[in-house]
């Protein structure tokens, strides 16, 4: 919470209400999973957004959809970070935090900055739910929150009382604490309650006494801080200034869905996808399953690997073919992608990556299925891999995914994160005229005389093969997972064929580095003691850290990745010109071996697998560390 | 049409040497499915045949159509997304009891319980033959194998009771021998509008020779062999004289003169019922107690998955139009910055 400016004004008669001016602000919804905490921080975080102010949010739910209430893993929590500049992380340390029970107070008091806003609803601390979060005492009663700035509510009986006049049950009316306790938030941080008042009236369009007993309740908290004086200061983070444009606050899943849309019509191809429900890719399967006016076909499969093979005869029919999930399917899917990829058909393969191995953390972020993507098949079987670096970022990645897949008929890896997928930020959103065009023609009905139709004889530049589709005259020709003959397709079993399409497939997938952009090195280009280098979803957090070690004076710079597979051709120069680099990456370390081992470079990597994002302060710690030693 | 009305079996027949065993069963249904296509007045280009791994899935390249050898088991998974996605395409699946059975056993159920309008073609020869001759799903107990060297001890698949017990619209059996029923039976399937599952006998001499013997010896045929027709009594033997009647919650062989059993006892087969009861108790019959039934088991007019996929979405364009790629990118709540 950095403070710009402090001015002071008469709250009333009442008390002293003072103002003021905040560059930034994290804020932290911590309750159990039944409390409503993913909608709380949602709304919060889209008022803001319409508001105007950038932002970047985290959420953080546990896997079982309604663990035991009250225990420690039943935690829901939701943190968004709002200022009135470009930032790029959901922040380090809240210092705000909102705690429902004290379970929710027990996992998240260790985080809040020191001397911050703690709202807790005291009516939950009551010894059963203390022994469920395994309090010995309660933490209310002795020194266990000093230094820092608590307010107690009595949420329950609060919301209780402010719904006693509508006939609906106090079960009903505890389930509205939630909005009780943002309205609390709206009040402090100087927001309207229109936004949510309008959501919640569409949401509950269909049972008004429930829209009425949330707005009711959210306007309560409003007041109670406008009469109580519970605070003595209300905060005001203004706009950011962006770029012009219309915005709109987007997670990783669904900037993605829409670039596949977007695709679908910049190619002209119909979108198909074939999806197994899987954390947390799912609501990538929900959201394309809605879009029904832009002729997407969505196909729940049986299994992982029915949903891939869908997708791939979806792909040799002539669709813009789609799967879509996250590491263990990954796995399961395997051999299909390697079929895709010997009979060369266009396909996008969306893993947003979990904690792992097995089943592994299904709820939390890692980027430990790097090298899974890279090597994870049988045989030679090297294939793009993309890998976007944020949530609005997920749109553009998407687009680039389809232009390679159709453009060199092959599959595209695209990998992304359970951070990325949840999380949101604003976005500009693009005129459909400055989409790529993707439109790549069939091929057509030979000549009458012409009986030589090749299914693998290459375009020159980008070596795809035809995509010649069923149903068309004269194309009649057989493909499959056997090894191809060169140029004619027929099954060959010959040896120095068999090298030579391993060579073309790779030659084929190496040859896309040439259409990619030079490399943007932040700091300085020309060379110097300590590189950064990030792929995927730890854009914000390097970025952040690197802009802050600058306003220390430090001599570093960063790169950022997008193209894991083929990587950039100024890559390898650009580490040749740095002392040092380092490689925070959420795993242990596996772009760092592939860059190793193909540069001859030794690279230091700040590893983190914790299910959770890196934040700024690791990363400015280690970059300090690597200039002194 | 004039085009198509003079395909021929020619027409159908690739430019590869076909390179089963000499004396397998496959050969005789290729030419099967080679007399069929020409017949049913669709032109060349929109057939497209899918197989899985194993012997018979080598037919695609032995057909001058559309083909995909996909991977093992894969097969109605693959045909599924191509036939969802173009439903104006002929797609036929080849696969056979180790490809269908075992390790694609779960989307062959699938594809069939969502009546997928694809031809399924199991050749069941009751052996692994491209691995070089294990037991198979459908092998009797106590098979001697390279890898059941004691006998197997898993009991067998009965792949038209598992095909009825998915939901099958159209489940049908043939031989490989049974030329002119194998064809008709191919017809049939090919007139059937949603998922079409035929499971065909089909002899393995190198592996598992013999193996459907017991009803297709000249010896045997005639009272091994019971030839389901629809809106006929079930009735077989070389004098035609026995029969199936129902008996209580299953079937009885009779004799049609004798006990006092007359032709108006027997079971009238009905192919196009749409409860499968009857349909699974056939299914049930089997030798030695029983002959074994040919022919089509069930026929039932169902929608098919992708018709009603395609109309969702043809009803949704219909009645909201096509969408605005420029609205859904800015749906929901937008704010602008100047």
């Amino acid at each position: 919470m950095s403070t710009t400016a402090s001015t002071q004004d008469s709250g009333g008669a009442r008390t002293e209400v003072q103002r003021e001016q905040l560059s930034d602000v994290v804020v932290r919804f911590a309750g159990d999973s039944g409390d409503g905490m993913q909608l709380t921080g949602s709304q919060f975080s889209n008022t803001s957004a319409l508001f105007g102010n950038d932002l970047s949010t985290l959420p953080d739910f546990p896997a079982e959809i309604r663990a035991p209430a009250g225990t420690l893993p039943g935690v829901s929590a939701f943190q968004v970070r709002i200022a009135d500049y470009d930032i790029h992380t959901p922040g380090d340390a809240p210092d705000v935090l909102i705690a429902m029970n004290p379970a929710a107070l027990k996992t998240n008091l260790g985080e809040l900055r020191k001397d911050g806003i703690l709202i807790v609803n005291t009516n939950d601390f009551n010894k059963r739910n203390l022994i469920k979060a395994k309090y010995e005492a309660n933490p209310l009663e002795d020194d266990s929150l000093e230094g820092y700035r608590v307010i107690e509510v009595e949420l329950q009986r609060l919301t209780r009382q402010s719904l006693e006049e509508l006939e609906i049950d106090n079960r009903s009316r505890d389930r509205c604490k939630n909005l009780f306790a943002l309205g609390m938030v709206y009040w402090v941080f100087s927001r309207s309650l229109d936004p949510t008042i309008a959501w919640l009236e569409k949401k509950f369009a269909k049972k008004p006494v429930i829209a009425e007993a949330n707005i009711k309740a959210l306007k309560a908290g409003y007041n109670y801080c406008d009469i109580t004086g519970v605070f003595q200061t209300r905060y005001e983070i203004q706009p950011a200034k962006l770029e012009p444009g219309t915005y709109r606050s987007i997670n990783g899943n669904s900037a993605f869905s829409l670039g596949m849309v977007a695709a679908s019509r910049r190619s002209g191809l119909p979108l198909f996808l074939g999806s197994y429900p899987i954390t947390p890719a799912s609501t990538i399967l929900h959201e394309l399953a809605r879009y029904k006016q832009f002729g997407v076909t969505t196909f729940q499969a049986e299994d992982e690997i029915a949903a891939v093979c869908a997708a791939i005869g979806a792909s040799y029919g002539g669709s813009l073919a789609l799967t879509t999930t996250s590491g263990p399917g990954l796995a399961l899917k395997s051999e299909a992608i390697n079929l895709a990829l010997i009979t060369e058909l266009p396909l996008v393969i969306c893993n947003v990556q979990r904690g792992g191995p097995s089943t592994g953390l299904p709820t939390k972020t890692e980027q430990a299925d790097l090298l899974q993507a890279l090597y994870g098949r049988n045989g030679e079987s090297s294939l793009p891999v993309i890998a976007p670096a944020t949530p609005a970022d997920c749109f553009d990645a998407a687009l680039e995914a389809c232009r390679m897949a159709i453009e060199h008929m092959v599959p595209v890896i695209f990998l992304s994160d359970g951070y990325l997928a949840n999380g949101s930020e604003p976005w500009r959103v693009p005129e459909v005229e400055d989409l790529p065009d993707l439109r790549r023609a069939f091929a057509e009905r030979p000549a009458e005389d012409d009986d030589s139709f090749m299914p693998y004889r290459r375009d020159e530049k980008t070596l795809a093969r035809p995509w010649a589709v069923p149903g068309t005259p004269g194309l009649e020709h057989r493909i499959g997972g056997l090894e191809k003959e060169d140029v004619t397709g027929s099954v060959s079993y010959d040896p120095e064929n068999h090298e030579r399409m391993v060579h073309l497939r790779a030659e084929k997938v190496a040859r896309i580095a040439d259409s990619l952009p030079p490399l943007e090195v932040t700091g300085s280009p020309e060379g110097g003691p300590l590189l950064v280098i990030g792929w995927g979803s730890t854009l914000g957090a390097i970025t952040g850290a690197v802009n802050l070690a600058h306003a220390e004076g430090l001599p570093v710079s960063r790169v950022h990745l997008r193209h894991i597979n083929p990587l950039p051709n100024d890559l390898g120069e650009i580490l040749a010109r740095f002392d040092k680099v380092l490689l925070p990456e959420m795993n242990s370390g596996q772009l760092a071996s592939v860059l190793r081992g193909r540069y001859l470079k030794d690279i230091v990597t700040l590893s983190k697998v914790q299910g959770r994002p890196f934040s700024r302060g690791e990363i400015l710690a280690a970059i300090r560390q690597h200039l002194e030693s | 049409m004039s085009e198509q009305a003079t395909l021929t079996r020619k027409d159908f027949q690739s430019d590869q040497d076909v390179r089963w065993c000499p004396g397998c069963g496959d050969y005789a249904i290729l030419k099967a499915v080679q007399s069929v296509f020409p017949e049913l007045g669709i032109p060349r280009e929109k057939f497209v045949i899918v197989s899985g791994i194993g012997c018979s899935s080598r037919f695609p390249y032995y057909m001058d159509t559309y083909g995909f050898h996909t991977i093992h088991g894969r097969a109605p998974a693959v045909a599924t997304g191509l036939k969802v996605s173009r439903p104006d395409l002929e797609v036929w699946v080849v696969t056979g009891d180790g490809d269908a059975l075992s390790i694609g056993g779960n989307h062959l159920i699938h594809t069939l319980r969502r009546n997928v309008g694809v031809k399924i073609l199991l050749f069941n020869n009751r052996i692994y033959g491209l691995t070089k001759g294990q037991y198979s799903p459908t092998s009797e107990i106590g098979k001697k194998t390279g890898s059941t060297p004691l006998g197997s001890v898993d009991a067998p698949f009965n792949p038209l009771a598992l095909a009825l017990g998915a939901g099958a619209s159209f489940v049908a059996r043939s031989v490989d021998i049974y030329q002119k029923h194998l064809v008709e039976t191919l017809r049939q399937a090919a007139a059937h509008k949603g998922s079409a599952f035929v499971e065909i006998y089909q002899n393995c001499n190198i592996f598992n020779d013999a193996a459907f013997a017991y009803m297709t010896g000249k010896a045997e045929r005639a009272d091994a062999n019971l030839y389901l027709e629809h809106g006929k009594p079930l009735t077989f033997g070389a004098d035609g004289d026995r029969g199936i009647r129902l008996s209580g919650v299953g079937l009885e062989v009779v004799r049609v003169g004798e006990n006092g059993v007359t032709e108006d006892d027997l079971l009238v087969w009905d192919a196009h019922a749409p409860n499968a009861a009857l349909a699974s108790l056939l299914a049930h019959a089997t030798p030695p107690a029983f002959p074994t039934p040919v022919g089509l088991f069930r026929a039932a007019a169902q929608p098919s998955f992708e018709s009603q996929v395609v109309g969702q979405i043809e009803s949704t364009i219909e009645k909201q139009g096509s969408g605005s790629l420029e609205s859904l990118l800015r749906a929901g709540e937008t704010w602008t910055v100047d």
